[in-house]
């Protein structure tokens, strides 16, 4: 009887959200593949074709541009995953000043990227604060001294916006891992023997692992797709993927729209290509 | 009938880490002060940065601090003229939207998903988390079509139904690992002594997961704060939010008008990290929610 009730009761409680979720975002999917497709009846399209696809694809400029995009996201997801651990693992002991440094460690969680990147424009531009330290302790004399971080082809100011943002994220996500984890397992291989850096990467990476992972996951997916942050630090060329689909989106020729959505659809799938890949690989790496 | 309002888990709450005088080696100590430096340095330096320079009036290269200091930018902020105000009032009507819509859908389904073990739930599972994890660009874009003909584009509820599709993955996430933190042992017992549903529900439920609840509301109205690129492509241009109100000042030269706007847009997430400060770093299922896709 009772099971009976629970078959009906799951998919009800599951439902509304899966109905937003499967409406909302895969029917803009279907629409945005459609068009990717050729099919975009609103200017009379309606025959499917690949040709968009391969412009896209054997144009030099969105191969520059992936990479770029690939580039910022990898840097930035590993960079983060790493410091974001080291900083865990100070941050899971109780000392003199732990507790401020944890409450600081979450203050970049719920800024916004926007305010993040001002903040960092403000701070390394050759004219920004970091410079002005810099003159003032006499290693430059000008802004021009200043190595161009803002506007540069690297990208490097994107990173560290993200940087600001992200490490606290995965520090969090590991230290409430750690904190579920407990201490017994690394005491009991101390005991056993094990000597720090065995305890670090034979017992204590493998249980947290999963949860780095899956953070880095987010991280990365996010980067991947962001726009206003490459838009508004990186150079026009070549930008990221996100930034070139939406300039051709907004064309006031409606024409280059297909092409927006192609390059989109590339983008979606060189994502989903990498997340399965690395799912693969941390299920291969957790065992 | 009174109930016991208590969280169930309390005897089961993450351990404190206890200090081992062996481990305090002279390595770890010199980490401690690196990473307590860095951390203060890190995050502190673009915000005090930011306040800094929304006071200054006149603050040329290389001055390490203004040389004239002066309200203006803030009395730009407060005029109408810049439209921050009325940037303000819509962010806050949708996210504010985009925080109940997320409840009432999310709630049910993440205490499905929390609870309980079925067939095709890791199916489930992607399909809710799709959103954030595959670039929505295609999506949005698409969606942006749809709106047009369903005339839901440059309408408040447009706007939100869109801030919709990441909020719900990241809700459903956090949520359902409350739920699955926290049990159905106490419910069953109150129902069991006669409680109603709507009773095990206000008595039981709510108070054991209340405290996540709040993070992961808080949080959801945080995406839908932070949202760009949506709300221009659904919102036309009409619906103005804070971070559009925000975005031309950060290419421009007026830093001390953009710090200013900047400081305005990060108001709400200050409050909201002094009200779930403590459950970020003590409920381990709120943020280990995100270690588990």
């Amino acid at each position: 009887m009772r099971r009976i009730k629970e078959g009906v009761k799951l998919p009800l409680m599951l439902a509304p959200a899966l109905g937003i979720v499967v409406l909302l975002f895969g029917g803009g999917m279907i629409v945005g593949f459609g068009q990717s497709l050729g099919y975009f009846p609103a200017i009379g399209l309606t025959e499917f074709t690949f040709s968009h696809y391969v412009s896209v694809l054997t144009d030099s400029a969105f191969i520059a541009s992936l990479w770029l995009t690939f580039r910022i996201a990898f840097i930035t997801t590993v960079l983060a995953s790493v410091i974001a651990v080291g900083f865990a693992l100070v941050l899971r002991h109780q000392f003199a000043g732990s507790k401020f440094a944890t409450f600081l460690f979450q203050i970049p969680l719920p800024v916004p990227h926007l305010v993040a990147a001002s903040g960092i424009i403000l701070l390394v531009t050759q004219s920004g604060l970091i410079a002005r330290f810099g003159v003032a302790i006499g290693l430059i004399d000008i802004p021009a001294d200043f190595p161009a971080i803002v506007f540069d082809r690297a990208g490097i100011a994107i990173m560290l916006t993200f940087l600001w943002k992200e490490v606290p994220f995965v520090g969090l996500v590991v230290l409430a891992i750690l904190q579920s984890v407990g201490p017994q397992y690394e005491e009991q291989a101390r005991t056993l023997g094990a000597n720090g850096r065995q305890r670090f990467f034979n017992v204590l990476l493998p249980l947290i692992m999963p949860g780095i992972l899956s953070a880095s996951i987010i991280i990365f997916a996010f980067t991947f797709a962001s726009y206003e942050i490459p838009l508004l630090l990186g150079v026009r060329f070549p930008t990221t993927l996100p930034v070139e689909a939406f300039r051709l989106y907004q064309d006031p020729d409606l024409a280059q729209r297909p092409e927006a959505m192609a390059i989109s659809v590339v983008l979606a799938f060189v994502a989903i290509l990498l997340l399965v890949a690395y799912r693969r690989l941390a299920r291969y790496a957790v065992k | 009938m009174t109930l016991d309002t208590r969280p169930p888990d309390e005897a089961t709450a993450p351990t404190e880490y206890e200090e081992v005088r062996s481990t305090e080696t002279r390595g770890m100590l010199w980490a401690r002060w690196i990473v307590l430096i860095s951390i203060t340095i890190f995050v502190l330096l673009p915000i005090v940065t930011l306040v800094v320079w929304s006071f200054a009036f006149r603050w040329n290269f290389p001055a390490l601090l203004p040389t004239e200091w002066g309200t203006r930018a803030w009395r730009y902020v407060a005029d109408d003229s810049s439209r921050v105000f009325e940037g303000l009032w819509n962010s806050l009507k949708i996210g504010g939207l985009v925080t109940v819509m997320a409840i009432i859908v999310g709630l049910p389904a993440s205490r499905a998903l929390g609870q309980n073990e079925f067939r095709g739930k890791s199916t489930v599972e992607w399909l809710l988390l799709m959103p954030i994890i595959v670039p929505a660009l295609v999506a949005t874009m698409g969606i942006h079509q749809i709106f047009i003909r369903l005339g839901l584009t440059g309408t408040i509820f447009g706007v939100a139904l869109v801030h919709l599709i990441p909020a719900i993955p990241y809700f459903v996430l956090v949520m359902a690992s409350v739920f699955a933190n926290y049990g159905t042992a106490l419910e069953e017992t109150a129902r069991s002594l006669g409680a109603n549903r709507i009773n095990v529900f206000r008595y039981v439920t709510l108070p054991a997961i209340s405290s996540g609840l709040l993070v992961a509301s808080m949080f959801t109205f945080l995406i839908s704060w932070g949202q760009y690129v949506t709300t221009l492509l659904i919102g036309g241009g009409s619906i103005v939010t804070l971070p559009l109100v925000l975005f031309p000042f950060l290419s421009g030269a007026n830093h001390a008008n953009a710090a200013a706007i900047s400081l305005v847009f990060v108001a709400p997430a200050i409050i909201v990290l002094i009200l779930t400060s403590r459950q970020l770093s003590r409920e381990s299922s709120v943020m280990g929610g995100f270690g588990k896709i």
